[in-house]
């Protein structure tokens, strides 16, 4: 019984610090984004609240608490309040089973650097994540307005052409792990990275996560020059906020499966483990930014046409070369 | 004790959204009401110890196949008086939907009370399962005892794929001309 109870408040600690650590970072994020692209641009980006801007996601936090909360007058209310949720919640759910570190001992009792060690773990991410596309599909199609319509619809065909390509990228690595639990991923990489035995595998993964994520050059959804901001134009205050904290949670899950599955997780010399596993995903997350500020937009039709046609079929015969590859050896 | 709590929770809130689905006038809450069901469902398999089957359904049913329900519900743009066409156009459809659930009630019920209430159990139990690992198990009796069946569903579901894409296509060449 007292077993189950050390249980419990350890994990009850865990998510408290992951999830506060999370939307610091989401904070953080759209700062650091600010200020990459804007020196990228020969700007300086934010500097005016805080040394070069250091409290501006404070003053935009509070911004948006403020602001009034507009509900349009023929939306369908119940699911216009409840897009932005549905949106947010798989997008932090997911980070409950990746593994920052080592398992390491404090006063006795050891403690695994992960929520919860999953035997599935890769397809809870994959099934969470499916479902974060309602808060989209819903939240254009609530707010009664064709732009927003128009951007729900894109980004549900997006994403559904590019999750298929992004689990057929992951299967080589399962099929040489011959697991889906993410803590053994990681420890099946103590030797080698699988960025080096599954080289396309992790090209085919990159580009369907920033399709997966709606980011440049995959933006689509949101692309502002045809569809005001897409999805969600009719959106204020804090539920404009939770779509746009969502996007960014979603880069980091992202970011976070892509180290853990190609890049060696947690694992590293000297650096504590969690530090090379923030170190790791940093650079992730600042290929993102560097993305969004040298790509321009794709058509929407070039953007399926390379989902279908070049990205899948590459995707498959990944896999069938490497069960042909494990087979002989 | 915990787990038959949650398994009555879960049920109650799995029948309430299946009867949401039938009673809602939109279909689009119809959808979300279908897709909360499919969500619950998957609950009840990880209570079941089918973590394997409860991940997937999440994700083939409400992740993929709904969204495909949502997207063509909502490029339809049904208006209100569509909806209250349909009533007057299919008569027959309610004494029909009526027969039919009622024998569907006792096929089911007539395999429940064969099958699952004999208090037989199988040679698969929760420790059996823990021990080889439930994706593997699952993997093995799909391609060993159960691989015919497979095979015959996917070609099934890939002729379905095929006409409805030659169906498309006829009008598109139709139009054309």
């Amino acid at each position: 019984m007292t077993n189950a109870i050390i249980i419990a408040i350890l994990a009850a600690i865990k998510i408290g610090i992951v999830i506060g650590v999370l939307l610091l970072v989401i904070a953080y994020l759209i700062w650091v984004e600010r200020k990459v692209m804007a020196h990228m641009q020969v700007r300086l980006g934010p500097m005016r609240v805080g040394w070069h801007g250091l409290l501006q996601p404070i003053a935009d936090g509070l911004k948006l608490i403020t602001k009034e909360d507009i509900i349009p007058a023929n939306a369908s209310k119940i699911l216009f309040v409840l897009s932005p949720v549905i949106a947010m919640i798989p997008a932090l759910l997911s980070i409950a089973v990746i593994p920052f570190g080592d398992t390491i001992t404090i006063m006795g009792v050891s403690i695994d650097m992960v929520i919860t060690d999953v035997n599935i773990g890769i397809l809870f991410i994959l099934a969470v994540s499916s479902v974060g596309v309602y808060g989209i599909l819903l939240g254009g199609w609530s707010s009664n307005n064709k732009y927003s319509l128009l951007g729900g619809l894109r980004s549900s065909a997006q994403m559904i052409s590019y999750e298929l390509s992004m689990g057929l990228s992951l299967i080589g690595v399962i099929m040489m792990t011959e697991s889906l639990s993410l803590v053994d991923t990681v420890n099946a990489q103590a030797g080698l990275w699988f960025v080096v035995l599954q080289p396309i595998a992790f090209v085919v993964y990159a580009i369907s996560a920033i399709a997966e994520t709606n980011r440049c050059p995959f933006d689509l959804p949101e692309a502002e020059t045809e569809l005001v901001s897409g999805f969600h134009t009719e959106y204020s205050s804090m539920k404009f906020a939770l779509f746009f904290m969502a996007e960014y949670a979603n880069i980091i899950t992202v970011s976070a499966v892509g180290v853990t599955f190609f890049l060696g997780g947690w694992r590293g010399p000297f650096l504590p483990p969690v530090v090379w596993f923030l170190i790791k995903m940093a650079l992730c997350i600042f290929f993102f930014v560097w993305l969004r500020s040298t790509f321009p937009r794709f058509r929407i039709d070039q953007l399926m046409q390379f989902a279908w046609k070049v990205l899948l079929p590459v995707a498959i015969v990944n896999v069938l070369i490497t069960g042909l590859v494990m087979s002989i050896l | 004790m915990l787990e038959s709590l949650l398994f009555i929770i879960m049920s109650l809130i799995t029948i309430a959204c299946a009867i949401g689905v039938v009673f809602q006038k939109n279909p689009i809450y119809s959808a979300v009401f279908l897709i909360q069901t499919m969500v619950s469902l998957a609950v009840l398999y990880v209570l079941l110890h089918a973590q394997f089957v409860a991940a997937v359904q999440v994700m083939v049913y409400a992740g993929a196949i709904m969204v495909i329900f949502v997207f063509v519900i909502m490029l339809l743009n049904l208006n209100k008086n569509d909806m209250e066409d349909g009533k007057t156009k299919m008569p027959m459809q309610k004494p029909a939907a009526i027969i039919l659930g009622l024998v569907l009630v006792v096929m089911i019920g007539v395999v429940m009370t064969r099958t699952i209430y004999q208090g037989a159990q199988g040679e698969y139990t929760p420790e059996v399962m823990d021990q080889i690992g439930n994706t593997q198990l699952v993997g093995k009796m799909l391609f060993t005892k159960y691989v015919l069946p497979f095979e015959i569903a996917s070609i099934l579901l890939f002729a379905a794929i095929v006409g409805a894409i030659i169906l498309a296509k006829k009008q598109i060449i139709k139009e054309e001309k």
